[in-house]
């Protein structure tokens, strides 16, 4: 489903972020990315979602080459991808459930759709009593909760989290990593980089480990070794 | 489609409301945008009007002999009338002007008496010509020396005129330049200062939008409340600005606008109305009589600028 081939991103001749970097994600995997800051964790990530432009190599999502799709055609590919960052990126002037409602208008939903689904998928991530909260009056938990609401109410193929638990303390870590595991039983691939240790060894899935900008292991249940 | 539009003015609505202070301060930006718009458009009005009227006051005469047979004044009268430059002629016949001077000079004795002495009409006959541009006199003026009239004319004032006539086309020509340029000027520094706060405004949501991209927003969809709050400014602007020409309007005191512009030909006229100073349009009964042309216009421009700001400011972030 997600197929990078051999994907090179360099910055100057002094930061190379990725170098010749190939693998396949297939459909409903769950994939972690490890490895220190500076990888090139966030950089594969951006790649993915087409916000920059590999030096070399392609990116396919499916059978689409990310980097030839037409700046029109690039938000209806985004809409089959959600996102989740460490700093949320929520809308600050829009509350939890017009953050997640927004996302469902700007996929072109019709309003029946939007006040059946924004409930519901308030109601999996347990915000539902936040709903009418702006994002200002949320803890980072509950932020990230929202965010990974936003991220899945319109059904995407795939959900790409970049150090989603990076500002949370480890209840609240466990509680995203469940969500996240729980979303992808129901059918959705799951993309995490993450350099949690913790969060890694319990997973028990598969890991590819980035070591300055190479592809230096990917085991099908792997563990955090760097 | 339609439900995208719909949301997107309704956004912008909701986005107008929540950026509270942001709003209010784009609007009175905007506010005196327009009214500098506004002034300069008030205050040409006021010089275009009283250069008319001194240029109406400009005229000359053209004095006939006291022998001058009245058919070949008539003809005379008709062909000047045929020239495309002469805006209107007046005839004064012999008798009128003894009777305007009768009059003019009534009170005083040693006129009448003398005239009845005299027993005849000493005064000639003339015809006053208007021209429809005082540039024009000089042309008019030497048509009337190159015709075969010398029998009858007995001199025409424009010599005598000369000097005024042309220290007047001066002074038009200078005004109209440094209204011109004025407005040209201060109509730039409006719409640049206009347009920098609604940047500003819209630079504040530059992270906002870059989210609103990766969620899968399309660009048309992003800026589509922008417009829409560009717009709401537009309009708000407008209806405050004519609320704020009303008030000195109609206390009479419109020098306010004059004061308002550094270039405004008019040296100094605090305390007195442009009415009073010139005898020129009464700029409160001008602004109730055209109220629709003028709100109108300030609101294209208004919205215009809104709406154009708001484009250019978005099209940064949007990388389109």
């Amino acid at each position: 489903m997600i197929y990078f081939d051999r994907v090179s991103k360099v910055y100057s001749p002094t930061s190379i972020a990725l170098e010749e970097v190939s693998f396949t994600i297939e459909p409903q995997e769950f994939v972690s990315l490890v490895g220190q800051s500076g990888a090139g964790k966030s950089t594969l990530l951006k790649l993915l979602l087409a916000e920059e432009h590999p030096s070399s190599g392609k990116v396919f999502f499916e059978s689409l080459d990310m980097h030839k799709v037409s700046n029109s055609d690039l938000p209806k590919v985004r809409r089959r991808m959600g996102v989740v960052f460490q700093d949320y990126k929520l809308l600050p002037t829009k509350t939890a459930y017009e953050n997640i409602a927004f996302a469902m208008e700007a996929a072109d939903k019709n309003e029946e759709e939007i006040q059946q689904d924004v409930p519901q998928v308030l109601e999996l991530v347990g915000l539902m009593d936040k709903a009418w909260h702006f994002p200002s009056e949320l803890s980072g938990g509950e932020l990230q909760r929202v965010a990974i609401a936003r991220a899945i109410v319109n059904r995407p193929d795939v959900i790409i989290a970049d150090e989603p638990t990076g500002n949370l303390d480890p209840i609240n870590t466990w509680e995203i990593i469940n969500l996240l595991e729980k979303i992808n039983e129901l059918g959705t691939t799951v993309v995490l980089a993450t350099h949690d240790k913790e969060v890694i060894n319990s997973l028990k899935r598969r890991v590819i480990t980035l070591e300055k900008g190479k592809v230096v292991r990917d085991e099908k249940r792997g563990r955090y070794i760097l | 489609m339609l439900t995208q539009i719909k949301r997107n003015i309704v956004q912008g609505f909701v986005n107008f409301w929540r950026n509270g202070w942001v709003s209010l301060a784009t609007v009175l930006i905007m506010v005196v945008t327009l009214f500098v718009f506004g002034s300069l458009f008030f205050s040409n009005v006021i010089l275009t009007s009283s250069l008319e009227k001194l240029a109406d006051k400009v005229d000359i005469n053209v004095y006939f002999k006291v022998t001058a047979n009245e058919n070949d004044i008539t003809d005379l009268k008709s062909s000047l009338e045929k020239l495309a430059e002469v805006k209107q002629i007046a005839y004064i016949s012999r008798e009128q002007a003894l009777k305007n001077f009768q009059e003019k000079h009534s009170e005083n004795a040693l006129i009448t008496q003398s005239l009845d002495e005299l027993g005849e009409n000493p005064l000639g006959a003339s015809l006053n010509v208007t021209a429809k541009d005082p540039n024009q006199y000089e042309s008019i003026s030497k048509f009337l020396e190159s015709q075969n009239y010398e029998a009858i004319i007995d001199k025409v004032n424009y010599h005598e005129n000369k000097k005024v006539i042309e220290g007047l086309n001066l002074m038009i020509k200078s005004s109209r330049t440094s209204g011109l340029t004025s407005t040209i000027v201060l109509g730039i520094i409006a719409i640049l200062v206009a347009f920098n706060t609604i940047r500003l405004a819209i630079y504040t949501a530059k992270d906002e939008i870059s989210i609103m991209r990766l969620v899968g927003a399309t660009n048309a969809y992003i800026r589509g409340p922008f417009v829409v709050e560009g717009a709401i400014h537009g309009v708000l602007a407008t209806i405050i600005t004519m609320a704020v020409f009303w008030l000195p309007l109609s206390l009479g005191r419109d020098n306010i606008i004059l004061l308002f512009l550094p270039f405004s030909p008019i040296p100094d006229v605090s305390g007195v109305s442009t009415a009073e100073f010139y005898g020129g349009p009464d700029l409160f009964h001008y602004y109730i009589s055209n109220f629709i042309v003028i709100f109108l216009l300030l609101l294209v421009l208004g919205i215009v600028l809104g709406v154009i700001s708001s484009l250019i400011a978005t099209r940064r972030y949007l990388k389109v």
